[in-house]
C-alpha cells in the first residue's frame, strides 16, 4: 500500500506532524529571517553583468551649454508664477529642430493633498519629438524632466534642451527620441502616458496627444536640482513595487565606471570591503531600503509609471553632497548621451536580464530564485498549521467511526458559524476602504480638522472600531461557538492568508515578505485558549497598521534621519493619506490590499482569539 | 703554384660550362612549376552568417577578404559573396554607405563596386549548401552559382557566431560540421573542385573541420574547440568592434602577398599565433595530397594567370637553350614583370608605419610600381 493510503503509516505521519509541528514552525520562521538577512552577504550575491548582446561598446564625446539654459528656464519659470513656462519651452524646443506639442490635463483629487491644498489640479505637459533621420517611426525613447515649482529641477530641463540640440546633429538614431517636460510630477506623466497609449485607467481628463512617435522602448527621467553635482543616484522602484529590467541598472553602472562618475543607489555609495562587518551592514541597509521602498508601492520617481506599459524606465537624480570631487554638466550629459546611444542600439525591448531582483549595491544583485525561499519558509508555517488543524478536525470523526457512537457530536459547525465572521470582517474591510473618502465632508463639518486629516483619522477610527467586533459578532450568533467552530474558522483563515500572501509576494515580494514577518507568528499561534490580555496586546502590536508604523520608523533610521515618536506618528498619518491618494490617482494596489484583504484576515484571527 | 693555377683555371672553366646548364635547369623548374598545382581557375565563396548592427565585425571580415581576393585577381564573376548586407545602410551607422575595417576609418571595404550575390534573408543554410553542391533551380542567375569544375581551386571563408560543431546562420538556424563535410563529399563526387581551402573565423572554429573526409581539403580555423575567437578593435566613432583578431592578422599577412609572390601555406599557418590572437588557430592538412610547403597562397587567394611575357620564341619541343642575349646586364630585362595593385591597400594601411620606420622600403616599392606603369606605357607606344 502507498505511503499515504496505508492507515497505519498515515497515522505515524500525522502523529509526527502533530508532535513536531511547533518546533518545525519555529525553525522555519527563524530560517526564513536568517535567509533574508543573509541575502545581502557578499558571497551569496552575484556580480551584475550586461545580458543584452545588442548593447556593445559605445563611447563618444559631447559638449553642451547646459547651465546657461538652466538659468534661462529658471527665470521664465519664475515669470510664470512657478507654473510651467509653456511658450518659452515650446520656442526653445522648436528652435532646436524638434516637433513640439503640448497636452493639458486636469484631475479632481479625492481629497486635497498636503502639497496641492486644492481639489482640482490642472497642468500642461510639453514634449518635443526628435525624428530619427533615416529610420521609420516605429520605435521611440523618452527622456523626461519633471518641472517642479520653485528652484528644483531647472538644471534637468536645461540639460534636456542641450541634449536635444546635440542629438539633432547626429545621423545614427534608429529610434525617435521624445523630450518630455511634465508638470505636477507623477500626474503629468500619468496623463501623458495614458494619452499616448489611448487608455484611461485612473479617471484623468486630458487633451489627446497631437504628435506620436511609435512604441516606446525605454525611458529615462532626470532630476537635477543644483548646478554642482557630486554624485548620481539611480532610482528603480516603481508603482506597485515593479522594477525595470536589471540591464538598465547595469547600463547605468557601466557608464558610471567608464566616466568615473560617483554613483549611488538608495543614496548609499559603493564599498569595496564586502567581507567585513561594516561592509555587510552597509549592504544589508541598502537592501532593506530597497525592500521598504518597494513594499510601499508608490512610484519613487517619474519613471515608475512607465513600467506598467512594459517600458523599462529608471530615474537618475543628481545629488550635491558637498564633496570635493564634483561632476560637471558635460560629464552628466556624456553619461546620458552614452546611455541613450546604447539604448538606440537595441533591437527588441530589454528582456534578457532579470525583472525581479534586490540590489544590495549597484554591482551586486539577488535574483528571485534566491530570495523567494525566504518567503517560502514563512508561508510553509501557515500550511503546516493548517495541516495540523485538518488532522485534528478529522480525528474525532475517525474516533466516531471506530468506537461506539457515543453522545451525539454535532457533525460539524454550521456554515453560518464560520461564514458570519468572514462576512463581517470583509464588510469592515470594505468600510475601511470606502468610508474615509466618502465621509470626509461630514467629518469636516463635525470636527475642526482639514480634509486630509479627516480622511486619515476616519480610517484610523474604523480600524480601531474593528477591534470591538468580536464582542458584537458573538451576540449575533444564536448558538455557542464550539471547539470545532474556531478550528474550522482558523483553518479557513490560515489557508486564505497563505494564498493572499503568496499572491502578494509574487507581484511585490517586499510587501508580501514584510506582512508575512509580522502576521505569520501571531496567526499561526493564535488560539482562544491563550491568555486574552497578553495575546490581544501582541496581536494589536503586530497588526498591519502597526507594521506600517514600524516600517516608517525603520525607514527613517535607515536614511539616517531618525524621528521622535510624535513625528513618526505624523509621518505615519501622512503615509496613510499618501497611500489612499496613490490608489485613487495612479492605481497603486497597496491600500486596497491592506484594507480589503489583509485587515479582514487579521480581524478573523482577532475573532478566533475572542471565541468563547 | 702551377697546380694552384691549374686548379683555379679548371674550376673556372667548369663554372662557365655549368652556368648555362644551371640556367636551363632554372627555366625547366620554372616551366615545371607551370603545371605543378593542377588547377586552371579559381573560385571563392565568402559567407558572413550574422546580421544585426552589433555583428558589424563579421561583415567587415568578409568584405576585407573579398577585397583581398579581388585584388589578387579573382573577378566578381568567380566570387559568390553572401552577406546580410544590413550594415552600410543601417540606421545606426554614423557613416552611411560605408563599412570600415580599420580604426580611424582608414579603409572603407564597402565602396561602390561590391557585388553581393546573396543578401539579407537569402543567406541561409539551404542556399549555402545549394551553392556548394550546385543543386540550384534552373532560374538561378549565373552570379549566384558556383560554376566550378574539376580543375577549380576553391576558397571558402566563413565567419559569424559558432559553437562546438555548428555555425549559426542569421540567428535562426545552424549548419553542423557533418552537413558541411557531406556537402564537400558531394562536391568531390561530382568533381566540383580540384583543391579546396576552408577558412573559418568563429568561436570554436576547429570543430567545423573535424569531420571532413573528402580528399584535397585543407582547413584553417581561428580557434580550437572550447576557445572563443575575439574581436580586435572597437571604433569609438562607429561604436562597434570593427574586425576579428584572426581575420585582421590574416589580412595583414595578405597585404604582403601580390600575384607573383611565392609565399606558401606554411606561412599562412603561422598567421596569428596565440600571443596575438589569444585563441589558438588550428589547421588540418591530412586530406591534402600535396605538401603544404609547395602550395602557393596565390593558388587559392588569387587568380594567377600563368603568363610569362617574352619577346622571344621558345621552342618547347627541344630542350630549352639558354638565351645568350639574356646574360647581359640590362636592369629592365633581369627584373621580371609584376602586376599593378588594383587597390594599393598596403600603402594606405602602412602609411603611418612608413612615416616612422622603413621609409626606404616603402619608397622603393612605390618606385617599382611607378616604374612598371611607365614600362607598360612604353611598350604600348613602341
Amino acid at each position: 500500500m502507498g505511503l499515504l493510503s496505508d492507515p497505519s503509516r498515515r497515522k505515524v505521519l500525522t502523529g509526527l506532524l502533530t508532535r513536531l509541528n511547533t518546533p518545525i514552525c519555529i525553525v522555519c520562521y527563524l530560517a526564513g529571517i536568517v535567509w533574508f538577512m543573509g541575502l545581502a552577504f557578499e558571497p551569496f550575491t552575484l556580480r551584475t553583468y550586461m545580458s543584452e548582446n545588442a548593447m556593445g561598446s559605445t563611447m563618444v564625446s559631447s559638449g553642451e551649454r547646459a547651465l546657461s539654459l538652466a538659468k534661462e528656464f529658471d527665470a521664465h519659470k519664475r515669470q510664470a508664477y512657478d507654473g510651467m513656462p509653456v511658450e518659452w519651452l515650446v520656442k526653445a524646443m522648436q528652435s532646436r529642430g524638434l516637433e513640439v506639442f503640448t497636452q493639458s490635463f486636469s484631475r479632481k483629487l479625492p481629497f486635497p493633498d498636503e502639497n496641492k491644498e486644492r481639489y482640482m489640479v490642472r497642468g500642461t505637459n510639453v514634449y518635443g519629438i526628435l525624428r530619427a533621420p533615416r529610420a521609420p517611426r516605429t520605435e521611440a525613447l523618452v527622456i523626461s524632466a519633471p518641472c517642479s515649482p520653485g528652484d528644483s529641477n531647472n538644471q534637468a530641463v536645461g540639460l534636456l534642451l542641450a541634449l536635444a540640440q546635440y542629438f539633432r546633429n547626429q545621423v545614427y538614431w534608429a529610434k525617435d527620441i521624445i523630450f518630455l517636460v511634465n508638470e505636477h510630477d507623477l500626474m503629468g506623466t500619468q496623463a501623458w502616458l495614458e494619452a499616448y497609449h489611448h487608455t484611461n485607467i485612473t479617471g484623468m481628463e486630458y487633451s489627446p496627444l497631437q504628435g506620436r512617435a511609435g512604441s516606446i522602448q525605454a525611458a529615462l527621467s532626470l532630476e537635477l536640482s543644483s548646478d554642482v553635482i557630486t554624485s548620481l543616484d539611480l532610482i528603480l522602484e516603481g508603482l506597485n513595487g515593479q522594477l525595470p529590467n536589471l540591464d538598465l541598472a547595469n547600463l547605468f553602472y557601466a557608464f558610471c565606471q567608464k566616466l568615473g562618475v560617483l554613483c549611488t543607489i538608495q543614496g548609499k555609495l559603493q564599498r569595496n570591503d564586502w567581507d567585513t562587518a561594516e561592509g555587510y551592514t552597509h549592504a544589508a541597509q541598502t537592501m532593506m531600503l530597497m525592500v521598504l521602498k518597494q513594499a510601499c508601492g508608490r512610484s519613487w520617481g517619474d519613471h515608475g509609471l512607465f513600467l506598467r506599459y512594459h517600458i523599462e524606465a529608471a530615474s537618475v537624480r543628481g545629488i550635491n553632497s558637498f564633496r570635493h570631487y564634483k561632476t560637471d554638466a558635460a560629464t552628466i550629459g556624456r553619461l546620458l548621451e552614452g546611455m541613450v546611444r546604447k539604448l538606440n542600439n537595441l533591437l527588441e525591448r530589454l528582456h534578457q536580464s532579470y525583472f525581479f531582483y534586490l540590489l544590495p549595491s549597484l554591482s551586486r544583485f539577488v535574483s528571485i530564485g534566491c530570495y523567494m525561499l525566504a518567503f517560502g519558509l514563512l508561508v510553509v508555517i501557515l500550511l503546516l498549521r493548517a495541516l495540523d488543524l485538518w488532522v485534528h478536525l478529522g480525528a474525532p470523526a475517525l474516533a466516531a467511526v471506530e468506537g461506539v457512537t457515543e453522545a451525539q457530536q454535532p457533525s460539524g459547525p454550521g456554515v453560518l458559524t464560520v461564514l458570519t465572521p468572514v462576512v463581517i470582517s470583509h464588510l469592515t474591510g470594505v468600510a475601511l476602504y470606502l468610508l474615509p473618502v466618502h465621509l470626509q465632508e461630514m467629518a469636516v463639518e463635525h470636527f475642526p480638522v482639514s480634509e486630509t486629516e479627516a480622511v486619515v483619522l476616519t480610517a484610523v477610527a474604523i480600524y480601531t472600531a474593528g477591534l470591538a467586533l468580536p464582542h458584537n459578532t458573538q451576540r449575533l450568533l444564536s448558538g455557542e461557538g464550539t471547539e470545532q467552530g474556531w478550528k474550522v474558522l482558523k483553518l479557513t483563515a490560515l489557508l486564505y492568508l497563505a494564498v493572499l500572501l503568496g499572491c502578494t509576494a509574487l507581484i511585490n515580494f517586499s510587501l508580501g515578505f514584510i506582512l508575512a514577518v509580522t502576521l505569520v507568528p501571531i496567526t499561526a499561534s493564535m488560539t482562544p485558549h491563550m491568555p486574552k490580555a497578553l495575546s490581544a496586546l501582541v496581536m494589536v502590536l503586530l497588526s498591519p497598521a502597526f507594521t506600517v508604523l514600524y516600517c516608517v520608523f525603520i525607514y527613517q533610521e535607515l536614511i539616517e534621519a531618525p524621528v521622535s515618536v510624535s513625528e513618526g506618528w505624523m509621518l505615519f498619518l501622512s503615509v496613510i493619506s499618501q497611500g489612499i491618494l496613490d490608489h485613487a490617482l495612479y492605481g497603486s494596489l497597496v491600500y486596497p490590499l491592506l484594507a480589503l484583504f489583509i485587515y479582514p484576515c487579521w480581524l478573523m484571527f482577532w475573532n478566533i482569539l475572542f471565541w468563547s | 703554384m702551377n697546380y694552384c693555377n691549374l686548379i683555379t683555371i679548371f674550376a673556372f672553366i667548369n663554372l662557365l660550362v655549368s652556368i648555362p646548364h644551371g640556367y636551363s635547369n632554372y627555366v625547366e623548374t620554372k616551366a615545371g612549376q607551370f603545371f605543378s598545382s593542377g588547377h586552371t581557375n579559381n573560385w571563392a565563396v565568402l559567407v558572413c552568417t550574422s546580421r544585426f548592427w552589433f555583428n558589424y565585425r563579421h561583415v567587415a571580415n568578409t568584405l576585407s577578404v573579398y577585397r583581398s581576393v579581388k585584388r589578387l585577381g579573382i573577378p566578381d564573376s568567380h566570387i559568390v559573396l553572401m552577406l546580410a548586407d544590413d550594415m552600410a545602410c543601417n540606421y545606426r551607422n554614423p557613416k552611411p554607405a560605408t563599412v570600415f575595417s580599420h580604426k580611424n576609418m582608414e579603409l572603407n571595404v564597402y565602396g561602390d563596386d561590391v557585388e553581393v550575390d546573396y543578401r539579407g534573408y537569402e543567406v541561409t543554410v539551404e542556399n549555402f549548401l545549394r551553392v556548394l553542391t550546385g543543386r540550384l533551380p534552373p532560374s538561378t542567375p549565373r552570379s549566384k552559382r558556383l560554376l566550378s569544375d574539376d580543375r577549380s581551386n576553391i576558397l571558402i571563408y566563413l565567419t559569424g557566431h559558432g559553437g562546438n560543431g555548428f555555425l549559426k546562420f542569421q540567428d535562426s538556424e545552424e549548419i553542423s560540421n557533418m552537413e558541411l563535410a557531406d556537402a564537400f563529399e558531394q562536391m568531390w563526387q561530382k568533381r566540383r573542385y580540384n583543391e579546396l581551402l576552408f577558412i573559418i573565423d568563429t568561436c570554436q572554429g576547429a570543430s567545423m573541420y573535424e569531420r571532413f573526409y573528402s580528399p584535397n581539403l585543407m582547413a584553417l580555423a581561428s580557434s580550437q574547440v572550447g576557445e572563443d575567437s575575439l574581436s580586435h578593435q572597437p571604433d569609438l566613432g562607429i561604436g562597434v568592434h570593427l574586425m576579428d583578431k584572426y581575420t585582421f592578422y590574416l589580412l595583414e599577412f595578405l597585404e604582403e602577398v601580390h600575384p607573383a609572390s611565392q609565399a606558401n601555406m606554411n606561412d599562412l599557418f603561422k598567421v596569428c599565433p596565440q600571443s596575438q590572437c589569444v585563441s589558438t588557430p588550428g589547421h588540418r592538412t591530412d586530406l591534402f595530397q600535396r605538401d603544404p610547403g609547395s602550395v602557393l597562397i596565390t593558388d587559392f587567394f588569387g587568380s594567377v594567370r600563368k603568363v610569362e611575357i617574352t619577346k622571344d620564341t621558345i621552342n618547347l619541343t627541344s630542350p630549352v637553350e639558354p638565351p645568350i642575349k639574356r646574360s647581359g646586364s640590362s636592369d629592365i630585362q633581369i627584373e621580371s614583370l609584376t602586376y599593378v595593385d588594383q587597390l594599393p591597400v598596403a600603402e594606405i594601411i602602412h602609411q603611418q608605419d612608413c612615416l616612422e620606420a622603413n621609409v626606404t622600403r616603402c619608397r622603393r616599392k612605390q618606385q617599382r610600381t611607378r616604374k612598371l606603369n611607365c614600362q607598360v606605357v612604353e611598350k604600348q607606344t613602341a
